[in-house]
């Protein structure tokens, strides 16, 4: 039986609140079981999946300024986007690369996300360069203010990147948390550790077990997580915001958290890891844990489930219906959009 | 006017704009209190503070991976590196991130970063501080590439780049930085990105140059002069976007291209202005086009006969100009 505990932020998390958050981890789910099927049947070339990370990503969201502070995410981020904003309809423009699609109008693979308007910056392949864009908007931030330069009250006030335990070997992520460091940038770097990298086990990456022991090489906080348990990783990142929000700098997040597909419908996960490994790892899905949770706090019954999941289910069936149908884009679309035209705005004082 | 160096000019222009712009800022190595190894941010660090002329940590991918985000956040940045040679561990950040964020993002985000980048030779620098790195970054369509040659354009330039928005690199001649001098208007000036610039106007032989090649260039042309050789100078001061029209309209006059760069021959910058001219300007030829450019060895030499057997120079300018034209 879970016990609310008052002491933690997530048990003032409203019932409204605690569903949405269920919810954009189960709508990720159902978008991105029927992914896996449309790549089956040939229907799309590429997906990467977000299944055992849910927790993980929407549980961090929902602990910073949504739709406000930036985010600099990785490709696996797709229960993120949900949580930031997006619905069933946004990911399938990516999936099926139409023109419509808001993070790249079908120029990048799916899973490359950006939206503008959410704070969402556009995602590249090459691993960690993100967590460097990051601390530049957090320094921005930290810049205006120390500059005095007018801000609205709804403006950013601190960027969250994510990325893989295998891309914490780069160098630009070294590089990213050094900045943060030495300038105390309102930075979350949250590290989505599956353990595997496509097929590299932690072991072969770091010679650590958390990654957040790094943490204290860059003289940043750092804090170990249960990325499975939606509630925990909203307590650790709402601590990790106010951090941010009160000047008092970064912190690294290791997010522990599964995988239960392979790398992306490109890979076959057998060749480097057991089936009963995987099986045991789905015992411990997150959206079962969190159902669980809620049901245990009287916040949910098993009915509300059943109902949440048919409606998201068909929200993933008319977008599909609806994105199916559309035109792709037009061949000389390729041409566009190379450089931004004018120049930039003249500063109002 | 007053007359200035080419790093006075260059200066003058980031000064000018730190002082109208409070968006405006400076990363990189030493350009605070030092400011800068070769003293380009001089003093702007005791006018406009730490808060504005950062020394960065000593790593080059997060200098511009840092800008990146400034400048998505809404910042102007302006990110030195302190010499080509080491601009190699922000090439991803240039190249991958820098110039396809806007395609990439169909337009939705847009990157007004501007990269400071001293290089050329000639300065007994060595195979690591004398490279020439340019073509690398003109090929990336999403990137503009700039040269300046003279001090009005190294301050013209350095504006005009940072009221674009798209990243822009600055190639600044290091060579010439005090040894090029010139007029420089006062108050604001903004030399057109992708516009060439007619140094010298002449009938018998095109030149195309920039950067310290240019200067060279016109040199050259005042060598060849008194030979009775009438040499035109095209200072080519923006390679990316290159102006194709300068380039023919000189050509269609002269019928003779000859094409000098400082970098290794082999897919240097020169052999895209040479199959520029051999699709649309092939016409208008009397000879072949002929490129002028540093031995394909992987980088100058430090010993000085053989770095001066490496670089070009007014004279070896001179003589391909007399072969061109006696052709």
């Amino acid at each position: 039986m879970t016990q609310k505990t008052l002491d933690k932020p997530s048990a003032y998390l409203s019932e409204a609140t605690l569903h949405a958050i269920l919810r954009a981890m189960l709508l990720s789910r159902r978008f991105d079981e029927r992914a896996w099927l449309l790549h089956r049947q040939g229907k799309i070339v590429f997906h990467a999946s977000a299944m055992g990370h849910e927790a993980a990503q929407v549980g961090a969201v929902f602990a910073i300024h949504r739709g406000v502070d930036y985010v600099c995410p990785y490709y696996r981020d797709l229960a993120m986007m949900i949580a930031l904003g997006w619905g069933a309809r946004a990911l399938m423009l990516d999936v099926y690369a139409k023109p419509g699609g808001i993070s790249s109008a079908g120029r990048q693979m799916p899973n490359h996300f950006s939206d503008r308007r959410l704070g969402v910056v556009s995602t590249s392949a090459p691993v960690a360069v993100q967590v460097v864009h990051a601390a530049g908007m957090a320094f921005a931030i930290k810049y205006k203010a120390r500059l005095g330069l007018p801000t609205p009250d709804d403006a950013p006030r601190l960027a969250l990147t994510t990325l893989g335990e295998g891309s914490t070997s780069q160098g630009d992520f070294h590089e990213a948390l050094n900045w943060a460091g030495v300038h105390t940038l309102p930075l979350i770097c949250l590290v989505e550790n599956n353990g595997y990298a496509i097929s590299v086990k932690l072991q072969a990456q770091m010679a650590i077990r958390d990654v957040s022991e790094r943490a204290a090489g860059y003289g940043i906080h750092g804090a170990v997580v249960d990325g499975m348990d939606a509630l925990a990783v909203y307590d650790t990142v709402y601590e990790a915001a106010q951090r941010a929000y009160n000047g008092d700098g970064a912190t690294l997040i290791d997010a522990k958290v599964y995988r239960f597909t392979p790398h992306s419908s490109d890979d076959d996960d057998r060749s480097y890891r057991s089936r009963e490994e995987v099986e045991a790892a789905r015992a411990n899905d997150p959206i079962l844990r969190l159902r669980q949770t809620l049901i245990d706090l009287g916040a949910l019954t098993a009915a509300d489930f059943e109902e949440m999941d048919a409606e998201v289910r068909s929200e993933v069936d008319a977008a599909q219906a609806e994105v199916e149908a559309m035109p792709d884009p037009a061949p000389e679309d390729a041409l566009a959009d190379v450089f931004a035209p004018g120049r930039v705005d003249a500063w109002q004082s | 006017m007053a007359v200035m160096t080419l790093i006075e000019g260059l200066r003058q222009g980031m000064d000018e704009a730190l002082a109208a712009d409070p968006r405006v800022f400076i990363i990189g190595e030493d350009v605070g209190a030092r400011g800068g190894v070769f003293r380009a941010t001089q003093g702007l660090f005791d006018k406009y503070g730490g808060d504005r002329v950062i020394d960065s940590p000593l790593a080059e991918s997060s200098i511009v991976g840092v800008g990146i985000g400034a400048a998505l956040a809404g910042l102007l940045p302006i990110c030195e590196i302190q010499f080509a040679d080491f601009i190699y561990p922000a090439f991803n950040q240039i190249v991958n991130e820098a110039a396809r964020m806007y395609y990439r993002s169909a337009g939705d985000w847009h990157v007004p970063l501007v990269i400071r980048v001293p290089y050329g030779g000639g300065v007994g620098g060595g195979l690591y501080h004398s490279q020439s790195v340019e073509s690398l970054f003109a090929h990336q369509p999403g990137l503009k590439v700039v040269v300046p040659s003279t001090p009005a354009d190294a301050k013209g330039l350095i504006k005009a780049a940072l009221y674009d928005p798209n990243p822009v690199i600055i190639f600044e001649p290091k060579k010439g930085y005090r040894g090029i001098k010139g007029e420089v208007p006062e108050g604001e000036i903004v030399t057109s990105i992708g516009a060439a610039r007619v140094a010298r106007m002449g009938g018998d032989v095109s030149v195309f140059a920039y950067g310290m090649m240019a200067y060279y260039a016109e040199q050259a042309a005042e060598m060849v002069a008194v030979e009775g050789i009438d040499a035109e100078i095209i200072d080519l001061r923006t390679l990316a976007p290159v102006d194709r029209e300068s380039i023919l309209a000189s050509v269609r006059k002269t019928g003779k291209a000859l094409i000098v760069y400082e970098d290794n021959l082999t897919l240097g910058y020169g052999a895209e202005v040479a199959a520029l001219i051999a699709d649309d300007g092939f016409e208008f030829l009397d000879a072949p086009v002929r490129r002028l450019a540093a031995p394909d060895v992987p980088a100058t030499p430090f010993s000085h006969p053989m770095q001066d057997f490496f670089m070009i120079n007014p004279d070896k300018i001179a003589a391909a100009i007399r072969e061109l034209a006696a052709y």
